[in-house]
């Protein structure tokens, strides 16, 4: 991978405010987006938009093709048995609230429980802690170790008969902590081979090469927009005799195959799964956005980003007052840093880091329970994808020690 | 850079009424879960409704930290309906820096826990 040419096709890279260049480290939160993912949604809007699924004429043939291409390429990316098993959704949130409201209501009794980790997205927590209760179960947290990572022998406390859904991060968004999918998978399903598990992918997608049946978890969920494409298109991924088992989420428009007044017969996979017109350009632009991602490999994104955090990691601990969080080990870690400066509010952090365009997250990063228990408040956080270099780094690190001086 | 103004940063390192009070007439406790600022206020109102006494805690940016420190100067021996008076435009006046957007919400903070902190003396 030639760092060089890569910026060269994000054109926001060029961009200068205040005659400074953008030194963007909140991939994380969302990525920038190549001017191919961007072509082709502004090809759908310049040459062929049409509702998909409806039309009889040339261009809503040629949108339905698109949308259904994109599914195809999105399967065959993260390694999924079919395409019927890759559900278009909002984004991870709707994937996991869409699992949370099917699963429970016939899954869970009284005595029964739901295990999920501390270091979870809200996401991934709220949802579970919310649902539940609500029908008599308790949701069991697992907590991690001093080194951000689990451990997986807590299973065998955590994980019983009467335990309906394990459900955890890939890839931790604060610590970074790369979670060993297929080893968690064996060890619930050894306990309870009828126990679910969900993986949490949003920050595994778009960073490392996912292969779902070598993962052998039941289902995933990810983000279109932290992966080069659009936000406001995500993905559910479930193995397809679970899926068909499954109530739909939402009713409405194509997602039936005949209404009656009476009675309604619902659609196949996943059409049973996407009620109403969906974002079709959305969907498009995230087959753009994995297709460019296919062209460089995820195995090149992935050495990439690991080069940067060693970097980033040796650079950071060189300043004296910074505390990082999460696993040493870049091996077991994606790309992004949490962090705090002794006797600097991280929002002061981050609006001095603002006045030379350096672009960082600040706040509880949608983990308020991983805070409490790592008992911090507010952290810092860089986090890199395949556009980010060592001078990014470098500015950072300059720009850290001007907040340094300034707080003196 | 202008936000971070001398006063300012002195009032984050050395805030004014910083701690707690031993027996508060009421206390109350806010969240920026944006950014991660807590501010806890505790306050000592007498029978005529006057504020006697106020001490702040939590964690937060300089601005937040400032208006607090600051805000607790001001409203100590007003009444509470003094205090319920006061809006964001008396925090950017006390603060007299040129707050962005992202920043509003830290530099009002204070006001709206010490104002739910008064409302539920009542």
């Amino acid at each position: 991978m030639n760092i060089s040419t890569t910026r060269k096709d994000f054109p926001i890279l060029k961009r200068r405010i205040n005659g400074k260049p953008i030194v963007y480290l909140d991939s994380s939160a969302t990525s920038l987006k190549p001017q191919y993912v961007i072509d082709a949604m502004t090809k759908y809007y310049t040459t062929y938009t049409a509702n998909v699924f409806r039309g009889i004429y040339t261009m809503s043939e040629e949108a339905t093709a698109a949308y259904e291409n994109a599914r195809k390429r999105i399967a065959k990316f993260i390694n999924a048995p079919s395409e019927k098993e890759i559900v278009f959704t909002k984004n991870t949130s709707e994937s996991l609230n869409l699992l949370a409201y099917t699963l429970l209501p016939s899954r869970i009794t009284k005595g029964d429980s739901v295990v999920t980790t501390i270091m979870e997205h809200h996401s991934n927590f709220v949802p579970w802690q919310q649902l539940v209760t609500k029908y008599g179960g308790t949701l069991r947290v697992w907590n991690i170790q001093k080194d951000g990572t689990l451990n997986i022998h807590d299973l065998k406390k955590l994980v019983d008969r009467k335990t309906k859904i394990v459900t955890f991060t890939a890839v931790s968004n604060v610590l970074g902590t790369i979670t060993p999918i297929s080893e968690i998978v064996k060890a619930v399903k050894r306990i309870n081979p009828d126990c679910l598990v969900i993986a949490d992918a949003a920050q595994a997608v778009p960073h490392i090469p996912v292969d779902v049946v070598a993962w052998g978890a039941d289902a995933i969920t990810f983000s279109g927009h932290k992966m080069l494409g659009p936000s406001g298109i995500g993905v559910l991924w479930m193995k397809e005799a679970l899926l068909d088992i499954l109530p739909p989420f939402l009713y409405g428009g194509d997602m039936i195959r005949e209404v009656h007044v009476k009675d309604t017969l619902f659609n196949d996979l996943p059409h049973k799964f996407e009620a109403g017109t969906p974002f079709i350009e959305g969907a498009i632009g995230l087959g753009a956005a994995v297709e460019y991602l296919q062209k460089i490999g995820m195995d090149q994104v992935r050495r990439h980003e690991k080069e940067i955090t060693s970097y980033a990691m040796k650079r950071l601990l060189s300043i004296p007052g910074v505390t990082m969080y999460g696993p040493k080990n870049p091996e077991i870690r994606g790309g992004v840093i949490a962090f705090r400066l002794e006797g600097v509010h991280p929002h002061d952090v981050a609006q001095i880091l603002d006045e030379d365009n350096i672009c960082i997250r600040v706040g509880y990063h949608c983990a308020m329970p991983l805070h409490e228990f790592l008992g911090v408040g507010a952290t810092c956080r860089a986090s890199f994808y395949i556009y980010t270099t060592k001078e990014d780094i470098d500015a950072l690190v300059l720009g850290i020690k001007k907040v340094q001086k300034m707080f003196k | 850079m202008d936000i971070y103004r001398e006063l300012i940063l002195d009032h984050y390192k050395h805030p004014h009424n910083f701690g707690h009070l031993s027996k508060p007439t009421a206390t109350h406790t806010l969240f920026n879960s944006a950014c991660g600022d807590k501010i806890t206020m505790e306050i000592q109102v007498d029978k005529k409704d006057i504020v006697t006494d106020i001490q702040f805690s939590g964690e937060g940016c300089a601005i937040s930290q400032a208006s607090a420190s600051m805000l607790t100067d001001l409203v100590k021996g007003k009444t509470k309906k003094e205090i319920l008076k006061l809006t964001s435009a008396d925090i950017f006046s006390l603060l007299n820096t040129e707050l962005s957007v992202s920043r509003v919400k830290c530099a009002v903070l204070p006001l709206e826990v010490l104002q739910k902190a008064v409302t539920s003396t009542v």
